[in-house]
């Protein structure tokens, strides 16, 4: 057993080790592989701001993660194809720049878990899961309907957006930008675990009526608990988009809230750094597995199995000791 | 339009409605009585499916098939609930939907695994093809009426075992008061084993049923699974009633939505976006539905006030 932050940081090293060494040794695909196992962590650290601190099981959030991908799938279609996206009231142009995208991204993510938010919180338990759900369907049939944005077949991009001073198609480049945006949400996420506000919400998670009593509002911190997770999920499938250069309604699948929900169980639910470990073993073992057998998913199901059955909090649970 | 589009499409909204009851009841005797939340439900039917295709297949015979895939889904059925899902009844919610998710994920791979990724088909008997005629003077396929009277049937068999019959009244007691019923000598354990049983084999009956009006294959489960889950989140979840009338609602807006937005646009919008908007909004009818029963009754038309 080790103290949980020498096990956060020593994960974030290996996070940074191993796409350095994969550029000295010259294999690029590797480097891919760790970007997309940061950017899942970044969706997953969303979640866990809802699940993890707010006790809200969300089985809708690949909506934000999806809103995400289509904000930069239409700004950046727009952009390639020399079309307005809108022209009323006032034109307003596509983009191929990544921080305007990430705004957009962020911005609509952040509506749409208000609107989501206002409605879902109505309910809870299990009415709570089958509500996010059915919002999660709603935002995936309606895409594949969305003909003017390839429906079905999803929007190819065909050259990365830009990051000003830096050269994003540039696998080891790319890869910062997802790891510096990891690292910022993860302070923030740990910031906000320990402000008022953190503890509040762990109070309402815990034993809501004590909180009312207070003169506190539980839905309102929940609200905020998942408005903000699902702006990060945005940001994150903003980046998923890029990282791919393409974007279809598989984004918005609800197999696609089931892993968002392992990432953060398998590393371990309201730890720290619990979904970056749940990503990265994810994506290991989808390369792994993915490798040794056409039948991987059963594997995966019965590891995910046991981690629910005898290993309540995760991979985190098992290797490290809880603040300390 | 004519009358007998209409009548048609309202009867295709009753047959989607009622092979989705065959859904729901189970997912919602198993919630109402374990407090479970089962998302493997989707792969029982897929399970039923399979089993039918290949008994039929093997023997041509479709009442064969039918006993074979509600045999198969209930032992499927009985070999989760006692392996895997008998140790989640204590846990939370969010540990039930992951270790069943994990089972989907097992359930898919292997059904691939044994009958590969091409679909597989199930031939509809020649004494249940081809159309009847209804008074009216309509044509409508023997089939799908058979189906609504299965689902029918099936309805009132249910409600005569839950209101009528002693292990429906222990279910209810279950529903209930788990600890009470157990201290009166109930073994509630093989209770849940026999109500999880019942619940797989009409999921089983419903896919091997639609199995042979669409293909059977891998992965079919899950969209019927989410639209069942629509159904009892709108009647209330734990009630039979509630089921059927949300099962209905939910095959008749479906079905309806489909058919009638993309005309209703036509009104007022040109045709290809009409088309295309009526279209995207008929596939979100339904949960908009949804939402807004939920925002009316948070527990659902026939749900007990939490």
């Amino acid at each position: 057993m080790i103290p949980e932050r020498w096990l956060n940081l020593g994960i974030l090293a290996a996070l940074v080790a191993v796409p350095i060494w994969a550029l000295v040794v010259d294999e690029p695909f590797i480097i891919t592989l760790v970007t997309r196992a940061v950017i899942f962590a970044l969706a997953a650290v969303g979640l866990n701001i809802a699940l993890g601190l707010g006790g809200l099981v969300s089985l809708g959030h690949a909506v934000f993660f999806g809103i995400g991908g289509y904000a930069m799938g239409i700004l950046a279609y727009h952009a390639q194809t020399f079309t307005p996206l809108a022209e009323w009231p006032f034109p307003i142009d596509g983009t191929k720049s990544m921080p305007v995208i990430w705004l957009v991204a962020v911005t609509t993510s952040t509506l749409a878990a208000l609107l989501i938010g206002l409605l879902s919180l109505r309910t809870s338990g299990v009415y709570f899961i089958m509500i996010t759900l059915a919002f999660g369907q709603m935002f995936y049939y309606f895409s594949i309907s969305w003909a003017q944005y390839g429906g079905e077949d999803g929007l190819s991009i065909y050259v990365r957006n830009g990051f000003p001073g830096l050269n994003t198609l540039d696998p080891i480049q790319f890869f910062a930008i997802c790891f510096a945006l990891l690292c910022a949400v993860l302070g923030f996420n740990a910031l906000l675990a320990r402000s008022p506000f953190g503890l509040a919400l762990n109070a309402a998670r815990q034993v809501p009526h004590r909180v009312e009593t207070m003169g506190l509002s539980p839905f309102r911190l929940k609200l905020v608990a998942f408005v903000i997770s699902g702006a990060v999920t945005g940001l994150a499938g903003a980046l998923f988009a890029d990282l791919n250069r393409f974007v279809s309604p598989t984004m918005f699948s609800w197999q696609m809230s089931g892993e968002i929900i392992i990432f953060v169980i398998l590393g371990g639910v309201a730890r720290l750094i619990g979904p970056v470990i749940g990503a990265a073993a994810f994506v290991l073992l989808e390369h792994w597995l993915g490798g040794l057998s056409d039948y991987w998913h059963i594997y995966l199901g019965a590891i995910l199995l046991g981690v629910v059955l005898f290993a309540r909090g995760g991979i985190v649970g098992l290797v490290a000791r809880a603040h300390g | 339009m004519s009358a007998i589009l209409i009548i048609e499409q309202i009867l295709n909204g009753l047959q989607l409605g009622v092979m989705l009851f065959l859904m729901a009841a189970g997912l919602t005797l198993i919630f109402g009585v374990m407090g479970l939340i089962n998302l493997a439900h989707g792969s029982l039917y897929m399970v039923g499916a399979f089993a039918a295709a290949a008994v039929a297949g093997a023997t041509g015979s479709f009442l064969l098939a039918m006993v074979a895939a509600m045999a198969a889904a209930a032992i499927a059925g009985v070999l989760i609930e006692v392996v895997v899902i008998r140790r989640l009844y204590a846990k939370d919610h969010l540990d039930q939907v992951l270790a069943t998710f994990a089972l989907i994920l097992i359930f898919s791979e292997g059904v691939r695994w044994v009958f590969g990724s091409f679909p597989l088909f199930l031939d509809i008997p020649d004494y249940l093809s081809g159309p009847v005629s209804l008074p009216g003077g309509i044509q409508y396929p023997l089939y799908r009426l058979v189906l609504i009277g299965i689902g029918m049937v099936v309805g009132l068999l249910l409600w005569l075992l839950t209101q009528q019959t002693r292990l429906g009244i222990q279910i209810r007691a279950g529903e209930n008061d788990r600890e009470m019923i157990a201290a009166l000598g109930v073994n509630i354990s093989n209770l849940y084993t026999l109500v999880f049983a019942i619940g797989a084999a009409l999921a089983g009956l419903a896919g091997a049923l639609v199995g042979a009006i669409q293909s059977v294959q891998v992965g079919m489960g899950e969209p019927v699974l989410i639209l069942a889950f629509v159904v009892i989140v709108i009647g209330g979840i734990g009630s039979i009633q509630g089921a059927f009338i949300g099962a209905l609602i939910v095959g008749l807006t479906d079905t309806l939505g489909g058919v009638f937005l993309p005309q209703l646009f036509r009104l007022f919008l040109e045709p290809a976006g009409a088309t295309s908007t009526g279209s995207a909004l008929a596939s979100m009818a339904i949960y908009i539905l949804m939402g807004a029963i939920l925002i009316w009754r948070p527990t659902g038309l026939f749900g007990q006030r939490a």
